[in-house]
């Protein structure tokens, strides 16, 4: 190519994009830069590359698009918009409305305003329906019709958070399946799940965000998009995009409505973002491996924000499809496709060098440090706090002695525990009656409900009033993870807090 | 092989598969079965190898043999998101080398939760 030394070792995103309109610029897939930069090193890739393309292709839930229908005659100002049955957010203008990806249709299952995308890229048509209660300047109450993409005068592609750096994977220690965002996962640590596609994901390519910030023009779903700031909840390393681009140029070769059973409707959206290799320092950042890029595996089994951390774990290993977790193999799947990311990636690399795709320099950068808030809440009370003493009693205790204990104490429930204080049934007052009343007064053992109902020390209150309610029960012995008792928590102990509050 | 079995009001009440693993000297794998009082039903895993032996001796005991060649059938839509990898309780499916997910049809015993887990239904069980 015989470029001067002199301006290679630092390139301006001017002169990257001189070469593209050229035909000259070199262009290469993140996948490939890393191979390029180990075999030649920093400094020689970076004089020779010109361009890397990243990718990622993964549920991103914050997503939706911003629609302006145009106006009917007689006008109206749509105070609230259903496309397809989804409600969308009318809170601003007359006949603009966000559609999100996650809300969900009022009749349909399983379908939602992702859904509803979809069939607008893939150019159906769309039920459009909308109420107000009338003004002077904007008189139509009703309107019903059918849309097409063509029709509306803008849609707008707007997600406050896409393009997740990377991701806490996840995992399941309760012995129930949990159907989460992050996919189905089976009890007892039978699976693993994980987002993000590691390194290839664009952020990771670019950590101190030095490329990569507001006004960057971005591969968004097909269509050129920018990007508009920081994510909502950037928390470098674990950094996100907010992103703009036109629904009207968009292809469903790069988005797909999705469903999480048990969770909802979200949405695949892919995102390419080509990253000027200006210096050493880029070419290094674009050769990050796997290995390096590491996060946690969470214990989706505990329903608390701060979710016990089971394991640190990297890309590479998660990849590999199988992780350890107390000594055993477990199975991993990932919920980005890499498949289509790569795509993503060869499809950018493409346009670039055509001569389709120019770069754009960032008029401001993101913060490379930010920490992301827990929401303000009153504090939370967990089990422990408000739990009151158990009674415990053996299994060989006859049930005359156990009525005697009932009445002595004042107490509706004994948790049956053996020599070493491990639960192993309940009798309640209700069972002594009864077993009283037909005569049967052998031990407790023969009369005990042994499929009982537990709850975690730390575990909120709220989540043990919910199983009292589900199961229709009044008490719960509250265990350890040796199953030893260590308390009772009673719908009085919850009543009780209420009036407290 | 995977075999569907059904047996009436009166082969119900036989210890059949008992007896076809003592008397043919080989393992079966129950997967998936109802019984009732006057029907039930199994889905089992046999010997390849020896199938049409050890099929031949359960009909023979009066039980209706379906052998079960419809497995899981993936469609075009699929957008190879992995999310089916780790569920399948014998490993169907996989990353390939390319980065897309593969199903060893032959491997599946119907027991039908991948379909269920697909984020965008791209799974299908052929009803048999
Ligand atoms: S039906 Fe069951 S066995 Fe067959 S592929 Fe799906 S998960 Fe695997
Ligand atoms: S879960 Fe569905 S979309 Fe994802 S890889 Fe499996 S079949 Fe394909």
């Amino acid at each position: 190519m015989g470029r001067d030394a002199a301006i290679v070792k630092r390139k301006t995103i001017d002169g990257i994009n001189e070469r593209i309109k050229e035909g000259s610029a070199v262009v290469v897939t993140a996948e490939e830069m890393k191979e390029i930069v180990e075999e030649k090193g920093a400094e020689k890739a970076a004089e020779e590359v010109d361009v890397v393309t990243t990718g990622t292709f993964g549920a991103m839930c914050s997503s939706g698009v911003f629609f302006n229908f145009g106006h009917s005659d007689p006008p109206i100002r749509m105070q609230r918009v259903w496309l397809n049955d989804v409600e969308a957010y009318t809170g601003i203008a007359a006949v603009d409305a966000f559609l999100g990806v996650t809300q969900l249709s009022k009749s349909v299952e399983e379908y939602g305003g992702a859904h509803v995308i979809e069939e607008f890229v893939k150019g159906r048509e769309v039920e459009l329906r909308a109420e107000s209660d009338g003004t002077d300047c904007y008189p139509r109450k009703e309107i019903a019709t059918e849309i097409t993409l063509e029709d509306v005068n803008q849609a707008e592609m707007l997600n406050p958070r896409n393009a997740y750096q990377r991701y806490k994977a996840a995992t399941n220690s309760s012995n129930k399946v949990l159907k989460t965002y992050m996919g189905t996962l089976l009890p007892n640590f039978g699976n693993v799940t994980f987002a993000g596609t590691g390194e290839i994901s664009p952020l990771n390519n670019d950590p101190e965000y030095r490329t990569i910030g507001l006004g960057t023009r971005i591969f968004l779903c097909g269509a050129e998009g920018y990007i508009i700031g920081a994510g909502t909840q950037h928390s470098p390393p674990f950094g996100t995009l907010m992103v703009k681009g036109n629904l009207k140029e968009m292809s469903p070769d790069y988005m797909r409505a999705c469903v999480f059973p048990g969770y909802g409707v979200s949405m695949f959206i892919g995102i390419g973002i080509p990253i000027p290799i200006l210096d050493a320092e880029m070419a290094k950042f674009t050769a990050v491996k796997d290995r390096e890029i590491e996060t946690e595996i969470l214990d989706y089994g505990v329903p608390r924000r701060d979710r016990p951390v089971v394991r640190k774990v990297n890309y590479e290993e998660l990849k590999s499809g199988k992780v350890e977790i107390n000594g055993e193999e477990v199975r991993v799947s990932p919920l980005s496709s890499y498949f289509v990311a790569r795509k993503i990636m060869e499809e950018l690399k493409r346009r670039i060098e055509n001569g389709e795709f120019f770069l754009s320099k960032p008029i401001e950068r993101i913060p490379v440090r930010s920490d992301f808030k827990p929401m303000r809440q009153k504090e939370i009370v967990v089990v422990k706090n408000v739990m009151s003493e158990a009674i415990r009693i053996s299994p060989e205790t006859s049930v005359m002695d156990a009525s005697r204990i009932i009445i002595d104490k004042s107490v509706n429930h004994l948790p049956v525990v053996d020599s070493e204080g491990k639960l192993r049934g309940i009798v309640t007052s209700w069972d002594i009656a009864k077993a009283v009343a037909m005569g049967r007064m052998g031990k407790v053992e023969e009369i005990m409900t042994t499929k009982v109902v537990t709850v975690h020390p730390e575990d909120p209150v709220e989540f043990a009033a919910e199983k009292l309610r589900r199961y229709d029960i009044s008490a719960l012995p509250v265990i350890d993870a040796k199953r030893r008792v260590l308390g009772l928590i009673t719908s009085e102990d919850l009543s009780r807090l209420i009036v407290k509050r | 092989m995977l075999l569907y079995l059904h047996f009436d009001s009166k082969t119900v009440k036989e210890p059949v598969i008992s007896l076809t693993t003592l008397e043919k000297k080989t393992l079966i794998n129950i997967i998936r079965g109802s019984v009732g009082a006057r029907e039930g039903e199994l889905f089992v895993e046999i010997e390849d190898s020896r199938a049409s032996e050890i099929i031949e001796f359960i009909r023979s005991k009066g039980v209706e043999v379906t052998e079960i060649r419809e497995k899981i059938a993936k469609s075009e839509d699929c957008i190879h998101c992995g999310a089916c990898i780790s569920i399948c309780p014998v490993e169907v499916f996989s990353l390939n080398d390319d980065f897309r997910v593969e199903a060893e049809v032959e491997k599946c015993i119907r027991c039908g939760i991948c379909i269920y887990v697909c984020p965008v239904k791209a799974l299908e069980l052929p009803s048999i």
